[in-house]
């Protein structure tokens, strides 16, 4: 067949459309989440610039009489996200490492999809089940309590107004804590830690794991000494990961907390608010200038897990380029 | 030649003796806590006698394996029952979890009404034989189909556009598009809110609600898709280009089908995540106890806003009714995850058994058909 073989793609036809066409998308979705941002930042700066900074130290949330801070609502989301560390952490990790290192085959796989699934229940379905089960039926109000008598002396853990040591002293000063709404956001953050650190485990190089054993080593110490080195970075970026999702979650914080403005700084105790609950219970009653106002604590949030993904998703790839091992 | 002996060593890490040790170290552990809580102390609560025989259950653990290991594998036992136990406690949480709303909801699932009624001609004090969710039902399917229209054009084509061109803008669109995962789903909702329920007008509608849960979903299913596509291997896309496709050809014959159970895995995780959302919707749909089938006006409710609102309720048959969409909106994510497992377990490129069928039979008549030819 004679005629000239072009080396280049013809400039033009579909190809081009089809360009185009890809452009438009990357493009609109730009301007879409560009607009999110904008408007957050544009709304909430007009809420700023009257409070000043007496918007992060005021611990009040009146906006229409210009007295309104997130000082008590910003900490009791980092108090509500830190106990949701605390009790999902240590569960991630054994499961991980139960599921990556101990189980193989049809249990290994059913397992993983077991912790995937966890990962889609609806938090309404997490905060009624620590509203009416946790709460409700099996009383963890009297682990409060143990709590309360045992390290009451830390401050974080002290309760006022009940004396723990009476132990038929009523509960009630125990319910709708910032502890309680911790473990049901912790429970609910935990099957994505874990699904991140599972992931990395099961990077961890097949020579260096036979190299361990080949030395001797037990199966601990071979997962001290090759499993959780490579996982390390998995294992910060999961709970960062985590962390960002345990301080954007709303329903389930509003479904069991007993919202208060000023800062309960006793996580045992009656009382929390998150700034994502706060939203929710604000906005329906909100003024122009109110609406302007929880924007600027959104921004806040925003801003917050923002910078706590990045730092995940850095961290984790940069531990994705070190699993190539010498050898 | 004396015979060596050749019986196979047994490799098993879990050996008679490592199992009579388990169980010897789980009887001796009950019956010393039962001792120890009958006789010594007052039984204190169902918690403790779990904790205490932990324990005790450890410390005989560790004793008889001790008899015939050293330190190290000692060591090594016990933790490995530490993360076992740690591993059962937190699926055990889980699975407490589903059981509990499974039971709390059955009750209301019990009549038939539930899946057929809406709520408007149901009292705070009518049995559960008055009244169900369909008009949540409905609001739910609208209100994701919404979303679903505006996310999967959108997001495949940003996805494909993210992983076919490079370049400063095309980082940028990424960047932005990470940092957009981060946003929390209730300043999602509350952007809707001030922008299309107070800026321009509308009254709270499923529209605004499908709105809310798109700019919520889309960036999740970017990322995702985006991974997917990038999984298909190079020297395909190569081999489309070799043989004289076009870009557009490449990608519409050869990348999309590849990536296909991949990309459906994507939108259907996506779509699990928007089903089950409530904060972006409780700020955007409004509440109704009707069926309102025009998502474009009125107030439309979603399951797990009907869930929401009806546990706020102090009657204990609203109490159920909250229970009974709970388990229908769990079994809806559930089923949506379930068809993803079975459409997504296979990599990029690897075909179920029918696919390879089909291949194979298609590849049989290009034969005949060039055969034909060569006849002919």
């Amino acid at each position: 067949m004679a005629g000239e073989r072009r080396t280049t793609a013809l400039p033009g036809g579909i190809d081009r459309l089809y360009r185009a066409g890809l452009r438009t998308a990357g493009v609109i979705v730009l301007a879409i989440m560009a607009t999110v941002g904008l408007f957050l930042l544009d709304r909430g700066f007009s809420a700023l610039a009257v409070a000043k900074w007496r918007f992060l130290s005021t611990q009040n949330w009146q906006p229409d009489s210009h007295n309104f801070g997130i000082a008590a609502v910003l900490p009791g989301t980092l108090l509500i996200a830190g106990v949701a560390i605390v009790v999902a952490v240590p569960l991630a990790i054994g499961m991980a490492l139960f599921i990556s290192e101990y189980l193989t085959g049809w249990w290994q796989r059913t397992l993983t999809s077991a912790v995937d699934l966890m990962a889609a229940v609806p938090s309404v379905v997490f905060g009624l089940w620590g509203f009416h089960f946790l709460q409700g039926d099996i009383g963890i109000t009297d682990l409060s309590a143990w709590l309360a008598r045992y390290l009451g002396w830390i401050p974080l853990f002290a309760v006022t107004g009940a004396d723990p040591d009476d132990p038929l002293a009523s509960r009630t000063v125990y319910t709708s804590s910032t502890f309680i709404a911790g473990i049901v956001v912790g429970l609910m953050v935990m099957p994505i830690i874990c699904a991140v650190m599972r992931e990395a485990f099961s990077q961890a190089p097949a020579g260096e794991r036979e190299g361990a054993y080949a030395l001797g080593a037990t199966r601990w110490g071979m997962i001290g000494a090759v499993v959780l080195p490579f996982g390390r970075g998995g294992m910060i970026g999961g709970t960062m990961l985590g962390l960002g999702r345990a301080m954007g979650e709303t329903i389930a914080v509003y479904m069991i907390v007993a919202a208060v403005y000023r800062f309960q700084p006793h996580i045992l105790q009656n009382g929390a608010n998150s700034v994502s609950a706060m939203i929710a219970l604000q906005y329906g009653s909100a003024s122009q200038f109110g609406l302007s106002a929880l924007m600027a604590a959104g921004l806040v949030l925003f801003l917050l897990t923002l910078v706590v993904n990045f730092a995940a998703s850095a961290v984790i790839a940069r531990s994705r380029s070190g699993q190539m091992s010498e050898g | 030649m004396t015979t060596l002996s050749r019986t196979r060593r047994n490799t098993n890490a879990a050996q008679d003796s490592e199992r009579a040790a388990v169980w010897g170290g789980l009887l001796g552990a009950v019956a010393l806590t039962a001792l120890l809580f009958t006789q010594v102390v007052p039984y204190i609560g169902i918690m403790a006698y779990v904790v205490v025989g932990y324990l005790v259950f450890l410390c005989l653990y560790a004793l008889l394996i001790s008899m015939d290991n050293d330190r190290q594998a000692v060591k090594d036992r016990v933790i490995a029952t530490l993360i076992a136990l740690v591993a059962l406690l937190a699926l055990l949480v889980l699975t407490v979890i589903v059981i509990y709303v499974f039971i709390r909801g059955l009750q209301a699932l019990s009549h038939l009404n539930f899946f057929t009624d809406d709520l408007s001609l149901a009292g705070s004090l009518d049995p559960l034989t008055v009244g169900g969710i369909i008009h949540a039902v409905i609001g739910t399917l609208e209100q994701i189909s919404i979303a679903l229209v505006i996310t999967i054009p959108l997001g495949i084509a940003t996805s494909v556009f993210l992983s076919e061109t490079r370049g400063v803008f095309t980082r940028f669109v990424r960047t932005i598009v990470e940092a957009m995962t981060a946003l929390p789903s209730i300043v999602a909702g509350l952007f809707i809110y001030a922008v299309v329920i107070l800026a321009l007008g509308f009254s709270k509608s499923g529209l605004a609600a499908g709105l809310a849960l798109s700019v919520m979903m889309l960036p999740i299913i970017v990322r995702a898709a985006d991974v997917v596509i990038r999984l298909v291997p190079g020297n395909l896309r190569e081999a489309g280009l070799a043989l004289g496709a076009g870009q557009w050809r490449t990608m519409w014959h050869v990348v999309l089908p590849t990536a296909r159970s991949g990309l459906t895995t994507a939108v259907i995780l996506g779509t699990a995540r928007g089903v089950g959302e409530t904060s972006p919707v409780l700020l955007t749909a409004g509440y109704t106890a009707a069926i309102n089938a025009d998502p474009t006006s009125g107030p439309q409710v979603s399951l797990p806003l009907a869930t929401f609102t009806l546990m706020q309720s102090p009657q204990p048959d609203m109490v159920a009714r909250g229970f009974g969409a709970a388990l229908v909106l769990m079994f809806v994510v559930l089923t949506l995850f379930l068809v993803a497992r079975v459409l997504g377990g296979r990599p990029a490129g690897v075909l179920s058994a029918r696919q390879q069928r089909r291949r194979a039979l298609a590849s049989i008549a290009d034969l005949r058909r060039f055969q034909d030819r060569e006849d002919s």
